[in-house]
Formats: structure tokens, C-alpha cells, sequence
């Protein structure tokens, strides 16, 4: 079996023992379902409550996709700036790092009461959770640049431009993408947790209100069914900046050559 | 007019760590000077002024008669090989060698057509659409040279270029410089730690020393071309270096280099 093959097909056959296992227990056992309930009365709340649960994951799944790009485009300009001037850089990293460090949850009452727009709340939100890797990552990437090369570029009378063109963005491409990766997980991360936040406050219409609902009404399988909607949507993400990242980056570069 | 003219350059740096004693030097149009002398001794220094990258604490350097940082003269007629092949990992063969001309802002077609000649040169026509890592150190070294060559400079700069390379896969790059040198009438200042590699190639050889930096002596290499291996073998190549030699070891025993001391 190919080494591709095997990454699937090991996950894959675990799955299915851990499903007939808790299947097969909850059966046995006759465990109510406002416990536990089994894989298969999941999949039936899956399907029946199926237009309640995928609208909310639309929700979820719009917040998540717009703060990751809000996230992208603003890490990389602070990125871009921090490379530019050392002095803004120490005056400003250490606010990256506070922003970065500051649980979002204990933040979120407080955008939420300042911004109107509960979309746009919570945007917010899970912008600032998504955005630290992005500037941390393509930063690096900028700076970690051949020191050979950038003296080959002086000697060439290469403009700060041709420079950031032709050397910077391309040394730092893999690293943006390793910040891109850890950054849609967590821009998925932060729109549930506002969402939480919100929730509680009466107002949401995503997953995570889904699951709060749930768990007030106990309706425990369809809490699963929630879960497993925002599991899968992470995976999913995390998957698609995969290969975004490997056909962005292709066969050409050194990083990605090594990792085959 | 000579192609270099460094008239009583030196440098300081901060602190008052003499780099460089005071040091003239000309190289006339179509000659093959070699810098020679260890780790330390502002060879490498030497040559950055040379290129307008760094400039001297005092004295000046003068190329064709104008100062390196006059506006496109590094671009029009400077060639640069360093010790590393210095290639952008992300970009073909070809790419990499069009990189200076793509800088000056020549068009890309005709960057492309110098681009093959060039490859042709140094005999990797067929390696245009190739990754640097696919090739050998020695095949990355000759698209390095490729890419120096490609604006068709008349003066190359050259620091410890094959420093990295295994001997054999030197002394050919060695024979392939030499007939680069002859057949496009190119002025070259080449920086070495290699006594033979400088006896092979120079028409002149500057030794120097270290702590500080100084010139210790102008050594002409008077064998005539085209010189083949045989003349890596021969008596008048074993003088040569053993001259270079003894100049070396005089010089650092004058340093009070306990090493090379010891070497002796």
C-alpha cells in the first residue's frame, strides 16, 4: 500500500471500530440518549434537523471565512510594515503579542456591546484570534531571507521594490502558508467561541447557538450532530489551505520538495 | 586607462580594527589578478569596495576611471560570482541567470536569447527549465558564473567561487574560467585561499596577510597560455607555489599567527 493510501485507509478503519464499538456499548449497555447517544441516532438527527443545522453552519461557516480573510489581509500589511521599520516593529510587537495572549471570551462581551452589526461583531472576534500566526509567520518569512542572495541584489543596484518582489515575498511564501494553515483552524475556533459569547446573550444564529439551544432543551443528540458539523468543517479547512498551499508553492520549492 | 585603479584605499572600522592597511593597485583591461591570503586579511573586504558596496575609510577607487557607484556602471560592466552559488531555490535555471538582467529591465525575449548563449558558455544549454537543486554543486556553480557573464560585463568579480567545490570538479571549472577569460577578453579580480588554484588561473598574484590586512607582495605569473593540466604537474608551476608559500608563511610568522608558526 502507497504511503498516501495508508494515511487514509488506518484513520478510516479506526473510525470504524471506535463507531461500532460506542454503537455496540450504548446498545448494550441501553444508555438513554440524553447521555450518550449512539453514531446511528446522530445521523438521524443529522438528517432530520438537517435544514436548522446546515443554515447555522452557513453562518458559522460565512463569520469563519470572512474574519479568516480579514486576518490574511491585515497580517500580511503589519507584516509587510514591520518588515519596512524596525522602530515599528518594536513599538508595535508587543501588542501583537498582547492581542494574542488576552483569551478571546473575556474580550467578546465587550466588542459585541461596542459593534452594532452582530455579523460584524463577531467578526471581529474571531479576526483577533486568527491573526497573530499570519503576522508572526510572514514576518519571519520576509526576514529569513539568503543572506547571499540579498548581497547579490545590492550588488545588482536592485531597488527596495525589486527586492521585496523578486527575494522577500517569494522566500516567505512557505512560511505565510504554515501561518495560513494554523490560522483557518483558528479563525473557526474563534467564530464559535464568539458565537458562545453572543449566544448567551440571546442573540446568534450559528453552531454554537445550535449547541447552547440543544444543551438548554437536552437534546444531546443533536448537540453531537453540532459538534461533529463544526469538527468536520475544521478538518475541511484545514485540508483545503493544504492543498491550496501545495499547488501555490508546487513543485518548485525547496521546503516542499523535502517534505515529499 | 586600467580597468581598476585603487589609489592608497583603506579601512577601519569602528573601534579602530585596521581591516586594511593603505594599498594600491592596478589592473589593466583583459588581466587575471588573484587576491591570495587567509581568513582575515580584507581580501573579501578588498573586494566590496572594488564593487561600490562598501565604502573605503580613505583613498579611492576609480573603475575606467569613474567611482563604482557612478549610476549603472555596476549594472553595465560588473560581473559577480560568490562562494556560494547564491541561487533563488524557487526559480529554473533560466530564470536565475536572466535575474540581473530582469533587475536592469531588459525586456524579456531578448533576456531570454542572452540567457542561452550564456548557459551555452559554461555548458548547460540543455539545463534552462531545470531547479537548482537538481543539479550538481559544480552544475549550480556554473550557472552562478552563467548568471555573472550574462550582462556581458568586462570586469568580474570573483570571491572564492569554487571554495565549496570537491578538487576535481574545481580544477575543471578552473580550465573552463581560464577559457572564458581568453575568449571573451574579460578582466578578472579573483579572490582565493588556494595556492595552486592561484598559480593555475592569475597573470599576477597579490599575496596578502592577516591582522591587520595588508598587500605583502605582487608575484607576476609569467607561464603562457592556453595552460592545460600538464602545467599543474610541471616544475615551474611546483616554484610558483612554493614561492607563494614561503611569501605566505614569512607573512603570517610577521603577524604572530601562532598557527601557522607551528606549521612550520
Amino acid at each position: 500500500m502507497s504511503p498516501r493510501a495508508q494515511q487514509v485507509v488506518w484513520p478510516t478503519l479506526l473510525a470504524c471500530v471506535l463507531l461500532a464499538l460506542w454503537q455496540g456499548l450504548v446498545v448494550a449497555l441501553e444508555i438513554p440518549p440524553y447521555l450518550v447517544p449512539s453514531p446511528w441516532r446522530v445521523a438521524q438527527v443529522l438528517v432530520a434537523d438537517a435544514g436548522m443545522l446546515f443554515s447555522a453552519l452557513a453562518v458559522t461557516l460565512k463569520i469563519t471565512l470572512l474574519a479568516f480573510a480579514c486576518a490574511t489581509v491585515l497580517g500580511v500589511l503589519v507584516a509587510f510594515a514591520f518588515v519596512q521599520s524596525r522602530v515599528l516593529e518594536a513599538a508595535l510587537f508587543p501588542y501583537a503579542v498582547l492581542l494574542q495572549v488576552t483569551p478571546i471570551v473575556a474580550i467578546a462581551p465587550l466588542v459585541i456591546i461596542w459593534v452594532k452589526s452582530p455579523t460584524l461583531s463577531l467578526v471581529i472576534c474571531a479576526t483577533l484570534v486568527a491573526l497573530f500566526p499570519i503576522i508572526a509567520n510572514t514576518t519571519l518569512g520576509l526576514r529569513s531571507v539568503n543572506p547571499g542572495l540579498l548581497s547579490y541584489f545590492q550588488l545588482q543596484r536592485a531597488t527596495r521594490w525589486q527586492t521585496l518582489l523578486r527575494l522577500r515575498i517569494p522566500s516567505a511564501l512557505p512560511y505565510f502558508f504554515g501561518g495560513l494553515r494554523i490560522s483557518s483552524g483558528l479563525a473557526l475556533i474563534g467564530a464559535v467561541v464568539a458565537e458562545f459569547v453572543a449566544g448567551t446573550g440571546g442573540t446568534g444564529s450559528g453552531l454554537a447557538y445550535q449547541i447552547l439551544q440543544a444543551g438548554y432543551q437536552l437534546n444531546i443528540p443533536r448537540m453531537f450532530a453540532a459538534l461533529l458539523l463544526i469538527t468536520l468543517t475544521g478538518v475541511l479547512l484545514f485540508a483545503l489551505m493544504a492543498v491550496v498551499s501545495r499547488w501555490a508553492l508546487g513543485s518548485w520549492h525547496e521546503s516542499q520538495a523535502r517534505s515529499e | 586607462m586600467p580597468a581598476v585603479d585603487i589609489q592608497a584605499v583603506q579601512k577601519t572600522y569602528p573601534g579602530g580594527t585596521q581591516a586594511l592597511l593603505p594599498l594600491s593597485l592596478t589592473v589593466r583591461e583583459g588581466e587575471f589578478v588573484t587576491l591570495l591570503g587567509p581568513s582575515g586579511c580584507g581580501k573579501s573586504t578588498l573586494l566590496k569596495m572594488v564593487a561600490g558596496l562598501l565604502p573605503p575609510s580613505a583613498g579611492r577607487v576609480l573603475l575606467w576611471g569613474l567611482p563604482p557607484d557612478t549610476a549603472g556602471l555596476a549594472q553595465r560592466r560588473l560581473g559577480f560570482v560568490f562562494q556560494d552559488a547564491t541561487l533563488m531555490p524557487w526559480a529554473s535555471v533560466r530564470a536565475n541567470v536572466r535575474l540581473p538582467l530582469d533587475l536592469a529591465g531588459v525586456p524579456r525575449g531578448d533576456g531570454d536569447a542572452r540567457v542561452r548563449r550564456a548557459l551555452a558558455g559554461v555548458g548547460l544549454a540543455r539545463f534552462e527549465d531545470a531547479l537548482p537543486r537538481e543539479l550538481s554543486g559544480g552544475m549550480q556553480m556554473r550557472v552562478s558564473i552563467a548568471r555573472g557573464l550574462v550582462t556581458e560585463p568586462t570586469l568580474l568579480l570573483m570571491d572564492e567561487p569554487f571554495g565549496a567545490l570537491d578538487e576535481i570538479t574545481r580544477n575543471r571549472l578552473d580550465a573552463d574560467l581560464l577559457a572564458l577569460w581568453r575568449g571573451r577578453g574579460l578582466t578578472v579580480l579573483f579572490v582565493t585561499h588556494s595556492i595552486h588554484e592561484a598559480v593555475f588561473l592569475s597573470g599576477r598574484v597579490l599575496v596578502m596577510a592577516a591582522r591587520p590586512g595588508r598587500v605583502v607582495a605582487d608575484v607576476p605569473i609569467s607561464e603562457p597560455h592556453p595552460r592545460g593540466p600538464d602545467f599543474r604537474i610541471s616544475t615551474a608551476f611546483s616554484q610558483y607555489a612554493r614561492q607563494l608559500q614561503d611569501i605566505l608563511l614569512q607573512a603570517s610568522g610577521d603577524s604572530g599567527d601562532a598557527d601557522a608558526r607551528a606549521m612550520r
